[in-house]
This record gives C-alpha cells, sequence and structure tokens, in this order.
C-alpha cells in the first residue's frame, strides 16, 4: 500500500514527522509486501511524453516480466528507478522508506537496486573474476577501495556466483573475448554480487542463440524468489517460457496487467502489440 | 617485502628500477671517481641532462596515472609540474640573500627593481626547505583538487576535459607572465646560487640532485604501481572503459577520479620541484601548453597504462629532442608530430608494445 492512499503523512499517529525520518534509511522497509512503488510519473524530452502517468508495483520475490513496443518507456521507467532520469512529476519509492527521486546513482546501487543494460557492459580489459570482484556489495569510498583485500568468505562468494552463472572454466580470461551470451551472464553475475534485493534486467535474450536463451531463462526463474526480479523484454517466447505475471506498457502507461494467458486474450493488448 | 609485492608480475617495472639503479650508481661513480681523461668519465653536464630526464619521466608516470589508467587526458600536467617548480624556485630566490644583483638581504632582484618596499605574503616562509617542500606537493594539489572537483562532479569527461585542461594551463601562463603576479613576470625566477647550504654550482650538489630525482621516479613509479595493482586501480581501468556502469555498481566516479587525479598533479609537482634547480631557471614558458602536449606524446610512445612504457617514451623522446634541437633546431616539431601520428597509427601500444607478449598481457590481468 502506498502513502498517498493514507493521505498526507503528518496525520498518521503511527508515524514521525517526515523530516525527522531519514531520507534514505539504509534499512529495506517491505512492511507493507512491495518493494517497489512507481506512482503517477510523468517524463517529457521536447515535448514528447516517454513516461505518462505511470503507477506500478512490484512485490518482493517476484519475477516481473514488462513488454511493449518501441517507445513505449520501458528504458526510461528503468533510467528513473536507478535515478539516470529525473521525472518531471510523480513519485518512487524503494520498499516503504527510500525515496529513490532524491538518490545518487551510487546510493541507490547501494540501497540494493541492481541494473543490467540492454547492451552487456562488462569492463572488457578486466578479468572475470575482477570483474565480479569490482561489482562486490561493500565499502565503496576511495581509501577502502586502495587497500581492499578480498577475505575468504567473499572468495567463496565469487565463487558461487562463477558457478551460478556457468562461467567456471572462463574466470581469468579477460570479459572482451567471452561471446556475447557469456557477457550477458557475467553481467548478471555482476548484479548478484551486490546483493540486490531488486534486480532490472533490460533485455536479456537480445542477440542469443535458442540455447542460451533457455540458460538465461533459468538462471533469472531461479534469481526470483529471494529478490524481485523485473525483465524487460521483446521475444515473447521468452517472456512467455518465465513469466508469471507481465505488465504490458504502452505510450508510457500501463495498458494491461496479468498473467501471460490474460495479457493474450485481452483486446487491448492484441491491438497495440501482439497483434502487429 | 612491500615493494615485492606491488612489483609482482610486473616484468617491465623491475627492468625498470633495476636499470634506474644501475644507471644512477654508475653515473655517480663515473662523475666522482673516474678522472676527467678517463674514456669512461661522465661530465656534469650529462649528469644534470640526465637529471632532467628523470624529472621529465616522472612528469610522464604521473600524466600515464591520469591518462593510462584513468582515462583522463589531461593536456595541462604542465601547470602543475610547473607550480611544483615555482615553489621550488621561491625558496631557491630566497636562499640568494644579499648576493643578488642589488644586494637587498630581504627582497629577490625583481622586486627591487619593481620598486616593491616589502616581501609579498606569499613568499613568506619560503626560505624555510620544509615549507617550499611541502607547498611543492600543496599547490599542484590543491590546484588539481579544487578542478578536478569542479570538473568531475558536473561530469566533463573526454575531449571537453582535455580543452579546459589545456585552457588551465593556458590562463596561468598569462598570469604567472604578468609582473604584478609577484613571481618574476617574463623572466621568471633564476639566478640561483645554492640549496641547503650547498652551491648549485658544484659537482657534488648536481650528482646530489640527480640522484634525488632517480629516487623520486622510483618512489613515484611504486605509488602508481601500488595504486594501479589495488582493487582502485581495477576501478580506475573501468572507469576509463565504461564509466556509467562503474557509476551503477556503486563507486564513486568523481571521488576516484578526483583523488587519483590529485595524486598525478602532486607527483607532476615533485617533478617540477626536481627539474628547476638542475636547470636553473623556472619561467612562465614552462605553463606552455605545447609541455603538456609533449608530456602526453612521451607517454603515447613509450606505451599507455603501463607506467614504465611512460618512463621509457620520456627518456627516448627527450633524447631525440636533444640530438634534433641540436643537429636540425627547426625540424624538431614536425619530428614530434610525426612521431606522435606513426606511433598512434603504427605502435597503438607504444614501444613497449612491442615487448610484451599476449600472454604476458593475459597474466597481468588475471
Amino acid at each position: 500500500m502506498s502513502t498517498a492512499t493514507h493521505g498526507p503523512a503528518w496525520f498518521q499517529r503511527d508515524q514521525v514527522f517526515e523530516f525527522l525520518q531519514p531520507e534514505a534509511s539504509s534499512q529495506l522497509d517491505l512492511s507493507h509486501n512491495t518493494i517497489l512503488y512507481l506512482e503517477g510519473l510523468n517524463v517529457s524530452f521536447d515535448g514528447f511524453k516517454a513516461i505518462n502517468d505511470l503507477t506500478l508495483y512490484i512485490e518482493p520475490g517476484e519475477l516481473r516480466c514488462i513488454i511493449g513496443p518501441n517507445g513505449a518507456g520501458k528504458t526510461t521507467m528503468m533510467d528513473i528507478i536507478t535515478g539516470k532520469t529525473q521525472p518531471d512529476s510523480g513519485q518512487a519509492w524503494f520498499g516503504q522508506r527510500l525515496n529513490l527521486l532524491k538518490m545518487s546513482e551510487a546510493e541507490i546501487a547501494e540501497a540494493g537496486i541492481g541494473r543490467k543494460f540492454q547492451k552487456p557492459t562488462v569492463f572488457e580489459q578486466l578479468s572475470v573474476f575482477e570483474n565480479l570482484e569490482l561489482a562486490m556489495a561493500g565499502n565503496k569510498n576511495v581509501w577502502p577501495t586502495f587497500i581492499a583485500r578480498l577475505s575468504g568468505e567473499q572468495l567463496d562468494r565469487i565463487d558461487e556466483v562463477v558457478e551460478m552463472i556457468g562461467l567456471k572454466s572462463e574466470v581469468k580470461r579477460m570479459a572482451g573475448v567471452l561471446s556475447h551470451g557469456q557477457k550477458q551472464w557475467l553481467e548478471i553475475g555482476m548484479l548478484l554480487m551486490q546483493n540486490p534485493q531488486l534486480l532490472l534486467v533490460d533485455e536479456p535474450v537480445a542477440g542469443m542463440t535458442h540455447q542460451e536463451m533457455d540458460r538465461t531463462g533459468e538462471l533469472l526463474t531461479s534469481l526470483a524468489g529471494e529478490r524481485s526480479v523485473v525483465v524487460v523484454e521483446h521475444d515473447m517466447d521468452f517472456v512467455r517460457s518465465i513469466a508469471r505475471t507481465v505488465t504490458v506498457l504502452h505510450q508510457g502507461s500501463v495498458l494491461a496487467e496479468g498473467t501471460m494467458d490474460q495479457i493474450q486474450n485481452d483486446p487491448r493488448v492484441v491491438e497495440v502489440y501482439l497483434g502487429e | 617485502m612491500f615493494t615485492r609485492s606491488i612489483l609482482a608480475g610486473d616484468r617491465g617495472g623491475q627492468i625498470m628500477l633495476g636499470l634506474l639503479l644501475a644507471v644512477t650508481i654508475g653515473v655517480t661513480f663515473a662523475n666522482q671517481f673516474l678522472p676527467i681523461d678517463h674514456a669512461l668519465h661522465v661530465p656534469t653536464y650529462t649528469v644534470t641532462l640526465l637529471g632532467k630526464y628523470l624529472c621529465y619521466a616522472l612528469l610522464a608516470v604521473a600524466v600515464d596515472l591520469a591518462w593510462g589508467y584513468l582515462g583522463i587526458l589531461s593536456l595541462g600536467h604542465g601547470a602543475f609540474f610547473a607550480l611544483g617548480g615555482y615553489a621550488m624556485g621561491m625558496y631557491l630566490m630566497r636562499q640568494i640573500g644579499d648576493r643578488g644583483v642589488y644586494g637587498n638581504p630581504e627582497l629577490p632582484d625583481f622586486m627591487v627593481f619593481l620598486n616593491w618596499q616589502e616581501l609579498p605574503w606569499f613568499w613568506q616562509g619560503f626560505d624555510q626547505f620544509w615549507l617550499a617542500m611541502i607547498m611543492v606537493m600543496l599547490i599542484p594539489g590543491l590546484l588539481a583538487f579544487l578542478f578536478g572537483w569542479l570538473a568531475f562532479r558536473s561530469r566533463v569527461t573526454g575531449v571537453y576535459l582535455s580543452i579546459i585542461t589545456q585552457a588551465l594551463t593556458y590562463a596561468l601562463m598569462l598570469a604567472f607572465f604578468r609582473n604584478e603576479m609577484g613571481f618574476g613576470g617574463n623572466n621568471g625566477l633564476t639566478d640561483f646560487k645554492d640549496i641547503l647550504g650547498f652551491s648549485l654550482q658544484s659537482d657534488n650538489t648536481r650528482i646530489g640532485l640527480f640522484i634525488a630525482s632517480a629516487a623520486a621516479l622510483a618512489m613515484g613509479y611504486l605509488v602508481c604501481r601500488a595504486v594501479t595493482q589495488s582493487r582502485l586501480g581495477r576501478v580506475s581501468v573501468a572507469i576509463r572503459d565504461a564509466e556509467t556502469r562503474v557509476r551503477f555498481i556503486g563507486y564513486r566516479v568523481e571521488k576516484v577520479k578526483l583523488w587519483i587525479f590529485t595524486l598525478s598533479a602532486v607527483l607532476a609537482g615533485i617533478a617540477g620541484a626536481l627539474y628547476v634547480p638542475q636547470v636553473g631557471i623556472i619561467n612562465p614558458n614552462e605553463f606552455s601548453p605545447l609541455n603538456s602536449i609533449e608530456a602526453v606524446v612521451w607517454v603515447a610512445v613509450g606505451g599507455r597504462a603501463t607506467l614504465f612504457g611512460a618512463v621509457a617514451g620520456a627518456l627516448m623522446v627527450n633524447y631525440g629532442k636533444s640530438y634534433f634541437t641540436a643537429a636540425m633546431p627547426e625540424a624538431w616539431l614536425f619530428a614530434l608530430g610525426a612521431i606522435f601520428v606513426l606511433v598512434t597509427l603504427f605502435l597503438p601500444r607504444g614501444v613497449v608494445g612491442l615487448f610484451q607478449k599476449k600472454s604476458e598481457k593475459q597474466q597481468e590481468a588475471g
């Protein structure tokens, strides 16, 4: 439930004044069983409304697929959540208490939102191991980073993730020489090193072979549950194979939401998207 | 122990530091103990020239730290070099005392000439060596910190950043040309007599400065190596290659850039401070953008992101410069330009790239 339905925050007995609450407390408060709130978001670029009164909620542990034609605002939505784009109006909250609109990209990442980009961006001049090492959660200020040494526990964690993403035999190779699919997995692995509560995954299977697609699907479904996963994808077969709940975006707002079957039988959706 | 761990797997660095040590000992011995008519005697002139090259090499290492590892192409590192040089020059001016042309015990000659009655506040205390040495590091460091804080915070990168660094050094050059600035204007600071009580004209002092330059280069190299081998170094390589991605992982890219850039500027300042007593003069021409660009060329010729490549590049290009400017002075700038173009086209990894095997490179990265 959102604060908006309660009325102004200063009216409530169970809350202290807003200014007494930390702006970005490190604790993720999931007491209302919602990990991400997007409410009434609006963004326009030079008059073009990329996001139009978008409202969306994600539950903890959920695997959510977001589909929509090109220009539906999927990537812009991700940009808002990760702090890259500021909306013109609206709210974005992570759990009950973290106001995403007031946090920097680094703070958002630290609070537990990880993002995988459309184009795989791994650090090509570093090895798979080093890529994961850099992504690891921990104190990322300059001096602690300078004196950082890997503990046994952290090495185990890297091993575990390497195993999970199936790159055990490539661990010492430079990330630049990996295949496209392997880079995508490495990037997911880097997200996992940050121990995020919410994973945003942008078109994970673009350019993948069917085999790679299946493995990616398995990987994503295995990740949900412990954490929430939001997948933006074009490939309908892939979405059908992993999705539990699907949200359809169209012209910057939510057109429909439901199971894959419900979505496919929704005439509005068929009109704008599936019917093409 | 510590040295060994940061040099692990760094063949080029080990060779470079070994050669540096051998040359330093060899040159010192050949200059001090071999008679002048001996075939292997090294004249003091050559010692000073080598010392000058070593200062340039330290500047190149500083540029490589910022450019090779962090992707900040600074075309203004000459400014930090020159500021370090000026801080040292101010100390050396104060040491002249009443031996100047006008014989004023307090004021340097150019101030007497300008009819100044008392020492400006920013010259106070520069008769103390320790204070001057702090200033050698503090002034370039502060400028770099301030500059970086403004530039990196507003996310100025790439060519734009390079142009601003260029403008920075050019602006400083124009400022230092002015007599009212109080740094000797056009003529700069010169006519130095002694440093820490040792005459700058004596062979022993010259050897001492040469050894100090070699030591500073070795220390600077080890410091940079320690940074680049740490996780911070891997973060900076990551910033160089995919800055936005690093930000999403949760590193404060601005801060990483700021501190490494500042460290780089401090090293450049130290190089400048050792350079000035050896060449005997510091004037605003040291701020000229051309100097900064030359430093970038040294690094490109030697090989980016290796550190020892920067040292090799600085020594080679400067040897070439000494040769060319004596043999055919007009041709030097053309030669410099040609070297830069040819290296960029045919040796993207610089001269040291020729010697690095692929396997070795992978091993280093893994």
